[in-house]
């Protein structure tokens, strides 16, 4: 392998690991305030992505406008998936929530099924992300630049709130001790409806760019998605923001690379990443940045 | 301040409590009394709503708080620092402080409070980036009744406060709450440490299986042979 066409693969695997990245802090941030996977996450990828679709094709709305009312409507969301399925239920035992994040998985990809026709649409790319930077032999495309870029800035803006804000501090609150938490007189509820809309906001922004890159929107278009992103928070550290960012940059970076590698195990690219999560749970289950749980 | 009549709590068909009654006057420091399991955590918890009561009334400042949810009876003035201090190991020690002036938004405000916790403990003050996990356990309580105190209490429920600390340290919790309740926080205070607690209360109440079978001055139950026999050792003096 050589020299220019190794850094062709790191650019595309950098770009994919930023979408990883940007769903997988949503699971890592839920997982550390409520300890539940939510399996509806990766779905709100689809969400995001019709609704984008819808904004500028139906309504022909500007590309900024439909991308913030994605990002907005997909946190609200997030918010009411929250509050109508997995509020009623905090106290029972976690099993019941984690099966309830299934169903509503499946709740949100079939409602998308019967409303809107499994026949993927095609979501049309904007001109500002076509076209590609050349240095040298490797050429760099302008999406993969706005992907990083965002990401880069998504993920400071996140980590600086996690860290900075008053919301953010009892976010990491609420991780170890949700009633000392009440005692202060925080209204749990509130944090916990901010770290689903915030989670929700940067997978529907991963959601808009998926579809820049892959433009085909459908509803189990979040499934596969969802599931790598997943493995990335669980590889990362599950609980931990710059683990969630770090897991998705370390799949995206496999995937390719394997596949440039070994052109002949193309077929397999999915299975890294369940192949990665099997060796990080036997050899370091709690994730490259997670740490030990007092459980 | 506090009046509490016939409270009536079951968890899983055990009751709990069976029709506790009992009164926290403004300004002083009332502490309740009992052995393991006579249900005085349980008592604190329904107070600030963390149990749901089946029966019974709480009043707080004469408003009714019975089952309210905790963040608004704590909005209340009603401060509650629980047994085992529950500091949040992962955020610094003033960020700790900061969970407890959650809804004092007032840039001057909050330095004035800041100020106020780091005069009485200047400890938390040298180490205020620390993470409050790092802080031995005596640390952690001035760190826990801190951060209580920047929710500006006016009433102060603290759940055995002394509990695994030593000697040395105990006395100097006492010493404090004395301090905080001549600043003019009335104090309702949970000790297996009859003796300590007897010492500084001005009213005393003791809890015997779910039901309140003796209360009185401090000083009177610190000599009330019951109370020396089955809370103070039992050593004659």
């Amino acid at each position: 392998m050589d020299y220019s066409f190794a850094l062709q693969q790191l650019v595309y695997g950098l770009t994919v690991g930023c979408l990883y990245g940007l769903l997988a802090i949503g699971y890592s941030m839920v997982y550390g305030v409520l300890r539940l996977i939510n399996f509806a996450h990766g779905d709100l990828l689809m969400v995001s992505a019709y609704i984008g679709f819808f904004g500028i094709v139906i309504f022909h709305l500007p590309w900024p406008v439909s991308f913030a009312g994605a990002i907005a409507l997909t946190a609200l969301l997030g918010i009411l998936i929250d509050r109508g399925a997995y509020k009623p239920i905090r106290k029972s035992p976690r099993i019941n929530a984690l099966i309830t994040a299934i169903g509503v998985s499946f709740l949100l990809e079939n409602v998308a099924l019967v409303t809107i026709g499994g026949r993927p649409k095609s979501f049309p790319t904007p001109g500002f992300v076509s076209g590609a930077i050349v240095v040298g032999d490797v050429s760099i495309p302008t999406l993969s630049v706005w992907v990083f870029v965002v990401t880069v800035v998504l993920l400071t803006l996140c980590m600086a709130v996690v860290k900075k804000t008053r919301i953010g501090i009892a976010m990491r609150a609420l991780s170890r001790d949700m009633e000392t938490v009440m005692l202060m007189g925080v209204d749990k509820d509130r944090v916990i409806s901010f770290t689903f809309a915030l989670g929700s906001a940067l997978a529907a922004a991963g959601g808009i760019m998926w579809c820049m890159k892959y433009p085909a929107v459908e509803p189990f278009m979040g499934v596969i998605p969802g599931l790598k992103a997943f493995v990335a928070a669980v590889l990362g550290g599950i609980g931990s923001i710059s683990g969630a960012a770090m897991g998705g940059m370390i799949l995206g970076l496999a995937e390719v690379f394997i596949v440039a590698v070994q052109p002949e195990w193309s077929g397999y690219r999915d299975a890294v990443a369940f192949f990665l999560m099997i060796v990080i749970l036997l050899t370091r289950p709690t994730g490259i940045m997670g740490e030990r749980l007092p459980d | 301040m506090l009046q509490i009549e016939d409270l009536q709590v079951s968890y899983g068909g055990i009751r709990a409590l069976k029709g506790v009654s009992l009164e926290v006057g403004a300004k002083e420091i009332v502490t309740l009394l009992g052995s393991n399991g006579a249900g005085k955590s349980t008592t604190v918890r329904v107070i600030s709503g963390l149990v749901i009561a089946q029966a019974g009334n709480i009043r707080f400042e004469g408003k009714n708080i019975k089952n309210l949810p905790p963040h608004k009876i704590q909005r209340h003035g009603l401060v509650h620092i629980p047994e085992g201090r529950k500091v949040f190991a992962n955020l610094t020690i003033k960020e700790n402080l900061l969970m407890g002036a959650y809804y004092t938004r007032a840039k001057s405000e909050l330095s004035r409070l800041f100020d106020r916790v780091y005069d009485t403990f200047p400890i938390l003050s040298s180490r205020s980036q620390q993470l409050a996990g790092t802080l031995s356990g005596g640390e952690q309580q001035m760190l826990a009744i801190g951060r209580a105190l920047m929710s500006k209490p006016r009433l102060l429920i603290m759940d055995e406060p002394s509990l695994g600390l030593a000697p040395m340290v105990v006395a100097d919790v006492f010493r404090i709450v004395e301090k905080i309740r001549d600043e003019g926080v009335t104090i309702f205070l949970i000790e297996q440490n009859a003796n300590a607690a007897l010492r500084i209360a001005n009213y005393a109440f003791l809890l015997e299986n779910g039901v309140i079978s003796l209360e009185g001055p401090g000083y009177e139950l610190l000599t009330n042979p019951k109370v020396k026999q089955a809370y103070l050792g039992g050593v004659s003096e």
